[in-house]
């Protein structure tokens, strides 16, 4: 069983933009390896060569594992190297306006928990660390609270994503093979395998 | 109240409930490359686990192939590694692979369809996220990544949350010069990048039944770009059709009681929908991206927005103004391709345009067939002559300029014509390279010109 993730806690940091896809976060050239080692040196590297004060090369946002998004974050290619890249640069959390479903689920299956929040929550948290990039925040799926300072919002997660968090299925590896003989039931009385 | 065949396909591979409330789907057919693997094979080598149904995954390679020099070791050391890779995994797991030397080989999406192992009702998953593609078939077919891919592998099954079924009805006859590519431009322009999210697309209506299954295969691969994780069409006579005689699909009688099932797996005429959407055929012209995702597009005789959400960005990155014609664009390159449009029906589409005229002095044009079957059969009919004669490269199948990671890529700031699914920044290699988005024949035609033109206008010449 992989770890149970409850509470993340830590600073956040802002990425403006609606659409952000895993192109962008990861461009496909770091995909040529075999494992996933390293990927974090390479996140956003285009955006953050086009734009000197990229976030993610900014220092105040080190430290930062609640990255803040907007709309349709991580759309685009099914590429796990995208949560990867975020988790291991240092993310432990998105909060965003909404996500790609993919890319969503693959955060999930690496533990990488991304929760929603409303578009008028995601610019007041934005706001805040754009001024005051140390605010400490903390995240508790089992409150299914974020709060930053004095701001308390409410975060939205679906109950399968959040128990997976909290009971540590995440990694799903060993819950799919828990009931094997059913699998091979399936197997048996799918006319395409059984035979027509 | 009748079923969809979504819900069909998903009680009939349902394994159980799982305490999470997700659905562990069994999945009936796992298709595996070079990219999305290696790290798949790793971790179950590191949990002591094996691959549960090695009979059911298939591989083939595609993303990082050379389309010209395919001599081994590769020139690119990171390239020659991942293939080398999915070599010693393949046959460590007993998994079938078509390499570089088999005539079976090429685009993933592809390869499935035309070797007959997409079928109507089965589940499919594949570490890509066109995999949406196969649902042309009537299949409920999923992209995933490497996780899941190696859950797949271990268990072939996968965790889902339930979906909603959108139906999008596109009735009607679609003018000359129109194709799948622009239909699904239009529904992604309509319904928005993330208008799909949680729902599967079902498509219907007179213009998508009266198409062939390489067109349907165009529509189903970009249900993605829509947001949607899968899109299907209900199977009828043209897909049972294109399946006879298909290297995996059922042979003799068997294959009459195939189509017995198979047919019964469509969506009941009385299924209940989330929700319907209806776009009539006569409304859509040939169209091209102006921007920096799919959602992004105009029709041809339409000016580029000047404002709204995301337009300044994406018109910066683009080098295009606001309120200008689309049509003149200049290009530079010109890309028919990919596994949304490198079919042969695509190929025959460009070569019609492309046949004894010229690509434009400063254009670089490449015609790269998804397959090595479709290359052959091309070559059969004498298309990469037509193609060679007017100045474009012909070249072996795979992803090539698609994505940037083989030596096929944009430079620069190059604009790339292109008949792929992605304009996304970067996607075609360089940083600051720009893809517009369109169709084959759109491709060919703004190659001859050097600059972007309504095909019809061509048309009426050929
Ligand atoms: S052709 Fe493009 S979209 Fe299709 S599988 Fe290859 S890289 Fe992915």
């Amino acid at each position: 069983m992989s770890s149970q993730i409850d509470r993340i806690e830590g600073s956040g940091m802002p990425l403006r933009g609606d659409n952000i896809d895993t192109d962008r976060i990861i461009p496909a050239r770091f995909l040529k390896a075999i494992t996933f080692d390293g990927l974090g040196d390479h996140v956003f590297e285009d955006d953050r060569a086009a734009m000197a004060d990229h976030p993610f090369s900014n220092p105040a946002y080190r430290q930062a594992k609640v990255l803040l998004a907007n709309e349709n974050f991580g759309s685009g290619s099914s590429r796990e190297h995208a949560p990867q890249a975020l988790k291991r640069w240092g993310i432990e959390a998105c909060v965003g306006e909404s996500f790609s479903e993919i890319f969503r689920g693959n955060s999930l299956a690496i533990g990488l928990a991304c929760v929603t929040v409303s578009r008028e929550a995601v610019e007041q948290l934005m706001s805040l660390v754009e001024t005051a990039p140390d605010t400490p925040f903390s995240l508790s799926l089992q409150d299914r609270s974020l709060s930053a300072d004095d701001l308390r919002v409410e975060i939205g997660v679906d109950n399968s994503v959040r128990d997976a968090l909290l009971n540590g299925t995440w990694d799903a590896t060993g819950m799919l093979l828990d009931d094997f003989d059913v699998v091979r039931g399936v197997a048996e009385r799918v006319p395409y395998i059984r035979g027509f | 109240m009748g079923r969809t065949l979504l819900q069909k396909v998903w009680d009939l591979h349902t394994v159980r409930k799982l305490p999470t409330g997700q659905t562990q789907l069994f999945i009936g057919l796992h298709l595996i490359h070079e990219v999305t693997t290696p790290q798949a094979f790793d971790m179950l080598r590191a949990r002591g686990i094996g691959v549960a149904f090695p009979g059911r995954t298939f591989a083939t390679t595609d993303h990082i192939i050379p389309t010209l020099d395919q001599s081994r070791p590769f020139e690119d050391p990171l390239a020659e590694t991942m293939l080398a890779a999915l070599e010693k995994n393949c046959a460590e797991y007993s998994i079938p692979f078509w390499n570089l030397d088999s005539d079976r080989q090429g685009i993933v999406h592809v390869i499935g369809p035309e070797l007959g192992l997409t079928q109507p009702g089965m589940t499919i998953a594949c570490g890509d996220s066109h995999t949406s593609t196969h649902g042309a078939l009537g299949a409920v077919a999923f992209g995933i990544g490497t996780s899941q891919v190696r859950d797949v592998l271990a268990s072939q099954s996968l965790a889902f949350d339930p979906l909603k079924v959108r139906r999008i009805t596109v009735d009607g006859q679609l003018a000359s010069g129109v194709f799948a590519k622009d239909v699904i431009l239009e529904i992604i322009a309509r319904l928005g990048v993330k208008g799909g999210v949680g729902h599967a697309y079902e498509y219907g209506g007179s213009a998508i039944e009266a198409m062939g299954i390489d067109e349907r295969l165009t529509i189903c691969n970009m249900s993605i770009e829509g947001g949607a994780r899968v899109g299907y069409v209900n199977p009828d006579q043209t897909t049972f059709d294109y399946l006879r005689g298909r290297p995996f699909a059922p042979q003799g009688e068997a294959f009459d009681r195939a189509v017995s099932w198979w047919g019964s797996t469509a969506s009941d005429p009385d299924a209940a929908y989330d929700d319907v959407v209806e776009i009539p055929a006569s409304e859509i012209e040939p169209r091209v991206t102006w921007g920096i995702n799919p959602g992004q597009s105009v029709g041809i005789s339409d000016t580029i927005p000047a404002t709204g959400a995301g337009v300044d960005e994406a018109l910066a990155f683009m080098g295009l103004s606001g309120g200008a014609p689309i049509q003149g664009t200049k290009i530079d390159v010109a890309f028919v391709g990919s596994c949304t449009n490198s079919r042969l029906s695509d190929l025959r589409e460009a070569a019609r345009i492309a046949r004894g005229q010229r690509v434009a002095s400063h254009v670089n044009a490449l015609v790269v067939p998804g397959s090595q079957a479709v290359r052959a059969a091309a070559e059969q009919e004498g298309l990469d002559q037509v193609f060679r004669d007017a100045g474009f490269e012909w070249r072996g199948a795979g992803c090539s300029m698609c994505l940037a990671m083989n030596p096929d890529r944009l430079n620069g700031e190059q604009v790339c014509a292109s008949s792929s699914n992605r304009n996304f920044k970067g996607r075609q290699g360089s940083p600051t390279g720009r893809t517009l988005l369109m169709s084959p024949a759109m491709v060919a035609a703004a190659a001859l010109a050097g600059e972007v033109v309504d095909v019809r206008t061509v048309m009426s010449h050929v």
